[in-house]
This record gives structure tokens, sequence and C-alpha cells, in this order.
């Protein structure tokens, strides 16, 4: 690089994070640490039933005899998981009931993260494409949009908080039975603790007419955030349903660990996007956010369909693997994947495709970006049971390194029972090469926006997969996240 | 009008350039020849502001500014381009994408308002028409999968867009068909205008039968060790490079 670039490249170098603001609001906060009594006074905040309270210790009991997993290629120092608190919650007397009770000091955050929370007007003759949105707020739901709308559908969005006391049956049905209370250390940790999340029912042969997503956000300091999504399409419904998360820049690192389950019926679909953009901490790799979550789909019925598409771009540590059980025959899992690493970041993000249904298909695009001195895995199970007759596979793994003190890791797996079966796996590492740089800041760009121009073109086929809405904010995002890296 | 003076550039301790004397007034195109490794690249990536080239002595000013004080991207905005001898692969940025980012930026730093998707698109449209290249190839990633021709036309295009005021191109013959290179020239020929400089870097004489030169120049072990007109070139094509020792 010239002497310019490296100005350039030091001027960057702490990266700009426009979301690491703190929202000063008068919260009710759990004292710190975790017990059973910590349970009980979550369960009686959310004026739980008692089975769900049953549910929630019956799963703290089980973690207590559980172990952090290793196998990951990340490295952080021992959580004192005594040390957090297990619950944040602005306070308010009661609970909104229209968007005109929130706290205007939530309103103006969300306007600042540039998250709508007003309900569009529809103009006569103008369709804006509109998004309903559950925004979560350290450990409870503060606005949900649209849901009058929606409920004329048939269809429920709510917090599940809410729906645990509205729907019951629903959430009793479906609730564990795609990740299990004892399926890992973070998910059994997050049924024990779980606070809100987002609840979504599409019944029986409903299009959901617009975009549903939540947004994440934690605010108060030393907290967990635990969150639990579920979401269910009938038969022949259909969803898609985005995420997104942020937090303020804090010295300490916080843990986010959530839980999402789907369950697709025969003939539904769902689309399942994030944008994960969690303070990722400094450029020396203080602060940020765990993210250890767990997201799992289960294509129960025939010809369903789930789509993970994830930007990843934040958080100190990822851990994640959105997964497809693809139970239903000719049901299709599709996971898209951008992991964007830089400074001391590291990601260890993957999936799993289970095959089980006769001519189940999968299809895995993961892209990983490292930059700086980041630590990038794709870990990946294919795995094809006998029953699976006709089960196909196939995954494209590339990784992409900017500087030479990154890492990039591919570590696929392929089980197969299935001698019919038919599996692809394709790999390739490359590097931003000076060419490339060069030619485009030859043509005028600067070296920032060349990069941004390369790694976009990197990820163009998992961007394009993001509902049109979140692409072009996708592309941004993709940009600013290496700022700083070029030099 | 460009004034090149006593340029010396090195690649690490190897002098390449060796003292370049050279001035190109607005309007005129200039073809500089010579054996292999004589310092024509190196020319134009020292005049572009590649990594790796170190100005150790010398000046060069372009329209009364001190080039080598530009970093890359404010040269271009200045209207420096290279159409390179082998145009780099931009695997999933499409040629729309990658001259919209391009003209913008360009656009931006000359304090002129940025062009939206519509405008952008009728700009395109228009030049890859003149240029001969279809509308398709505005779809593709950037030189990913073309054939030698397409990639030098896809320069020529990306001249013709960006509208430089300095035209360096490096053997933009090479690799071409007598086809692909009368469309080349074709090219080159609509975009001479009397702002507008060029510096044609080619081995043969042949390019030089279709874009006419105004001046020839013989660049040999570092230094411009002839210049003349266009007969230069036939001269050249007919005695080769022989008579340029280091000595001379």
């Amino acid at each position: 690089m010239n002497a310019s670039t490296n100005t350039l490249a030091k001027d960057l170098a702490e990266q700009k994070y426009k979301y690491g603001f703190v929202t000063a609001i008068d919260s009710e906060t759990a004292p710190v640490g975790l017990s059973e009594d910590t349970i009980r006074f979550i369960s009686a905040k959310k004026n739980e039933p008692v089975w769900l309270l049953e549910w929630r210790l019956k799963a703290y009991r089980q973690w207590l005899k559980m172990r952090e997993p290793k196998w990951a290629k990340v490295h952080h120092p021992p959580i004192d998981y005594q040390a957090a608190s297990y619950y944040s919650a602005p306070k308010q007397s009661d609970k909104p009931k229209t968007l005109d009770d929130v706290d205007p000091e939530l309103l103006a955050t969300y306007a600042k993260l540039g998250i709508p929370l007003q309900e569009q007007e529809i103009l006569a003759g103008v369709q804006e494409r509109r998004v309903a949105v559950d925004a979560v707020f350290d450990s409870v739901s503060v606005a949900t949009t649209y849901k009058k709308e929606l409920e004329s559908h048939g269809i429920l969005f709510c917090p599940i908080s809410e729906a645990v006391q509205t729907h019951p049956e629903l959430v009793q049905k479906y609730l564990g039975s795609v990740v299990p209370v004892s399926d890992n250390f973070f998910a059994t940790l997050n049924c024990a603790v779980f606070t809100d999340g987002s609840f979504v029912y599409i019944p029986k042969g409903v299009r959901c007419p617009m975009e549903l997503s939540t947004y994440f956000r934690i605010n108060a300091e030393n907290t967990g955030q635990f969150e639990r999504t579920l979401i269910i399409a009938d038969e022949g419904a259909s969803v898609s349903y985005l995420e997104g998360c942020t937090a303020p820049k804090r010295d300490v690192n916080q843990l986010h660990a959530a839980v999402v389950e789907l369950v697709a019926l025969d003939d539904a679909t769902i689309k399942y996007s994030t944008v994960q953009n969690w303070y990722p901490g400094d450029k020396d790799g203080k602060g940020g956010i765990y993210n250890f979550v767990t997201k799992r789909g289960a294509c129960r019925g025939a010809r369903s369909k789930i789509s993970w598409t994830q930007v990843e771009t934040g958080s100190a540590i990822t851990w994640k693997y959105p997964s497809c059980i693809l139970q239903g025959d000719d049901s299709v899992g599709e996971f898209y994947s951008v992991a964007i690493t830089n400074n001391h970041q590291q990601a260890d993000t993957g999936t799993k495709m289970i095959h089980i249904g006769k001519n189940t298909r999968s299809t895995i695009i993961a892209k990983g970006i490292s930059a700086g001195q980041a630590d990038s895995t794709y870990r990946g199970l294919v795995k094809i049971l006998r029953t699976a007759k006709g089960a196909r596979n196939k995954t494209q793994c590339d990784s992409l390194l900017i500087g030479d003190k990154c890492g990039a890791h591919t570590v696929p797996y392929i089980e197969s029972r299935q001698p019919k079966a038919r599996v692809e796996h394709e790999a390739t590492t490359s590097k931003v090469s000076e060419d490339q740089l060069f030619y485009c800041q030859q043509r005028g760009l600067n070296a920032e926006e060349a990069m941004g121009l390369i790694v976009n073109g990197f990820c163009r086929e998992v961007l394009q997969e993001l509902p049109m809405e979140f692409a072009v904010e996708a592309q941004k995002l993709v940009s600013i996240s290496l700022e700083g890296s070029v030099g | 009008m460009l004034e090149i003076k006593n340029l010396h550039a090195a690649i690490g301790n190897k002098e390449i350039l060796k003292g370049i004397d050279l001035t190109i007034p607005s309007g005129e195109v200039h073809a500089i020849m010579g054996p292999n490794g004589s310092g024509k690249s190196t020319l134009s990536y020292v005049l572009a502001g590649r990594a790796g080239y170190d100005v150790t002595q010398g000046s060069v000013i372009f329209n009364g500014k001190d080039l080598l004080a530009l970093n890359t991207e404010e040269r271009a905005a200045t209207g420096v381009f290279l159409a390179m001898q082998y145009p780099v692969e931009i695997p999933g940025v499409t040629n729309m994408m990658f001259l919209k980012s391009a003209l913008n930026a360009i656009r931006k730093s000359r304090g002129e308002s940025e062009l939206d998707a519509m405008q952008m698109l009728k700009v395109l449209r228009g030049k890859a028409k003149e240029i001969g290249l279809s509308e398709e190839m505005l779809k593709r990633a950037v030189n990913v999968g073309f054939s030698g021709g397409e990639k030098k036309r896809n320069e020529i295009l990306q001249m013709a867009v960006l509208e430089p005021l300095l035209c360096l191109l490096d053997e933009t013959d090479s690799g071409l068909d007598i086809d692909a290179l009368k469309i080349v020239a074709d090219g080159v020929n609509a975009l001479r205008s009397p702002a507008r400089s060029m510096i044609v870097i080619t081995h043969y004489q042949r390019l030089l039968d279709y874009i006419k030169p105004d001046r020839v120049h013989v660049l040999a072990f570092g230094k411009i060790r002839k210049s003349g007109g266009a007969e230069l070139a036939h001269e050249l094509e007919a005695k080769g490079y022989a008579d340029f020792t280091e000595a001379a």
C-alpha cells in the first residue's frame, strides 16, 4: 500500500460503530447472579403459567450439569455466569397499548437506529412495501407494529411473552420442539432464562402480506440478552422474516444467547434473514458481544422450505449454525451466509442440513471475509440418513482474506448413509489482490470504496437473497465493517 | 498538457526509469515504442500512481498540477486514465455497478452531482453502443469470462464513460486480432479531442496504422532515446531496436 492508503487506514482504524450510543432510561433490572430464584423472578415478571416455570427450572437443572462447548475455533476468557443480570426492562407503569403510549425516549432510540416504529399511512395509489416490526429492548418487547392488520389475516405476530398468555396451546406445542431443552449449553441456558423475543404464527394457506422483523437492542450494562423466537408456518403458508441487532459500545463483553425455532408444515415456506450488527469490540479486541446462538428450522411437512440468510458483521465472537431438519419429503433447506470479521473478531459459523425425507434438497453458500487479525471459520454438517432417497446437497464455501494477519478455515462434515444421495462440496480461498485495488482506485474510487465494492461483489450471491428492503442496507454495512482494513 | 521532466523511478532498489523527459500538448497523441523491459509499463504505472513504484527524481506536471503529489484516485479525478494491458477481473461486481461507482466517485470529487441509476443507465447504454459492446456486457461481472478482445473493448468503454484528459493505453493492442484491433482503434480515435492527450504504448507499428500518432518516441533502457513523427514507427518496424543499446 502506498502512503496515502496507510494514512487512511490509520484514520479509520478505530472502527466507526454508529449504533454505540446508550439510551438513558429507567430500567428494572434483576439482581446480579443466576439461581432458581432468578428464574422464578423472570417467570413472575412475565406472569407465566406454571408449566412454563417448570420447563425453565428443568432446563436450569440440566444446564448446571452441562459444560460450555469447546470445539469451536474461538477463544475467550471464562464467562462468569454469576456476574451478569438476567433481566432488564425499561420501567413503564402498564404495558403500552398503542404506539402513543411507548416511552418517547424509546421511540427516539429506534428512530436513531433507523427502525420505523410508526405505521406508515397508505397513500392512495401508492403501495409502499411495508415492514412490521417487533422491537425488543433488553429483556422485553417494547412495541409491535401492524398487529391489527396482520390479525385480520389471522397472522399472529407478537412478543413471545404475550403469546404465552394469549395462545398458550401453540407455544406449548412448539416451544422446544425443534431445539430440545437439552440441546446444547447455550440453548439450555436460554430455556432457563429467556426473556422475550418474537412469536409468529401464519395460518393455513396464508401468505404474509408484509415483511416481519424483530429488532433486538441491548442497552443495559452488565446484562445478557436471551431472546427466544418461534415461527410457525402452517400448511401452505409463507412468511419472510428479518432480524436486526445492535448494542452500545462497552468495554465489557456481553453475552447474547438466543434460540430461534422455525416450523414449516406441508407446502409452507419460511425465509429467515439476519443482519447481525452487535457491537464488535474496539480495534484492540476490547469489549463486544458474545453471540452464541442456536437457530434451527424443521421442515416437518412435505414440500416445505426453510431458507436462512445471514449477514454477520458484528459481535466480538459469533458462534452460530442456523440449520434445517429436512423431515418432509421433497423439502428444501437453504443457507446463505456472509460472515465478516475485522480487527480481533472471531466467527465460527455455518450450518447443518439433516436430510431425512425423500428427495430432500439443500443448498449452502457461505462467504467468509477476514481482515485485520480476525479469524473466521466455516463449520458445516451435511447429514443424509438412509431414508433420504434421492437427497441432494450442494455446498460452496468461499473465503476472502484481506491483509496477512487474518485467518480463514473451512471445516465441512459430510455423512451420507444413502448410497443414491448426491453431495457436492466446493471451496475456495482468495485474497483481495493489489491489482484489483489499484484497478478500482485508478478508476477514481478511494481505497475504502474499492474494498467495499470488491467485497460486495464477493458476497453478491448471498446479499441478493436478502429482501429488497434490506439488501441496500446490508451492502453499506459490508463496506462499513471493513473500514480500517485497507493499509 | 503533460510535462515530464527528468523522471527517475525504481522498484525496490532497481532503477527502471532513468530520466524521462516528455511533453505532450493537449490534443496530441504520442506513441511510445520500445523493446521488452524498457520501462514502458513502468512509466504508465508511475503516471497513474501505482503503489510499489518509487519516484526518486524528477517532476510530472499535468495541466498545472503536480501529479506526483496526488494519490491514485486523485489522479483519476484530475483526468488520468490507464487502459491496462491486463484488465483485472472483479467477480460479482457488474460492469454497470463498477462504472456507476467510478463515474460518481469522479463526479463527486469534481464537485458535480452524482448520477442516479436511470441517468447512469442512459449514459452507459449510449457509450456501449458507440464502442460496439452489447448491453448484455454491462450486466456481466467486470472482465470475468471476457475474451481478450472484450476486455480491451471494456477498457475503452470505461475510458469513454469517464471522459479522461490524459489517456494512457498500455499495449492495448496485445492479444487482439485484426478486427478487434480496428474496433479498439476506432474507439480511441472517437475519443480524440483538443482537450485530451494520449500516450499509446505499443510494441508494434501495426496499431499506429489505425491510431495516427502526432509523435513517436523510443523508450529503451529507461530513457527516451529518439523522437520523431509517425515515420519513426515505420523505421523501427524495419530495423528493430538493435540501434538502441544501454550505452547509447
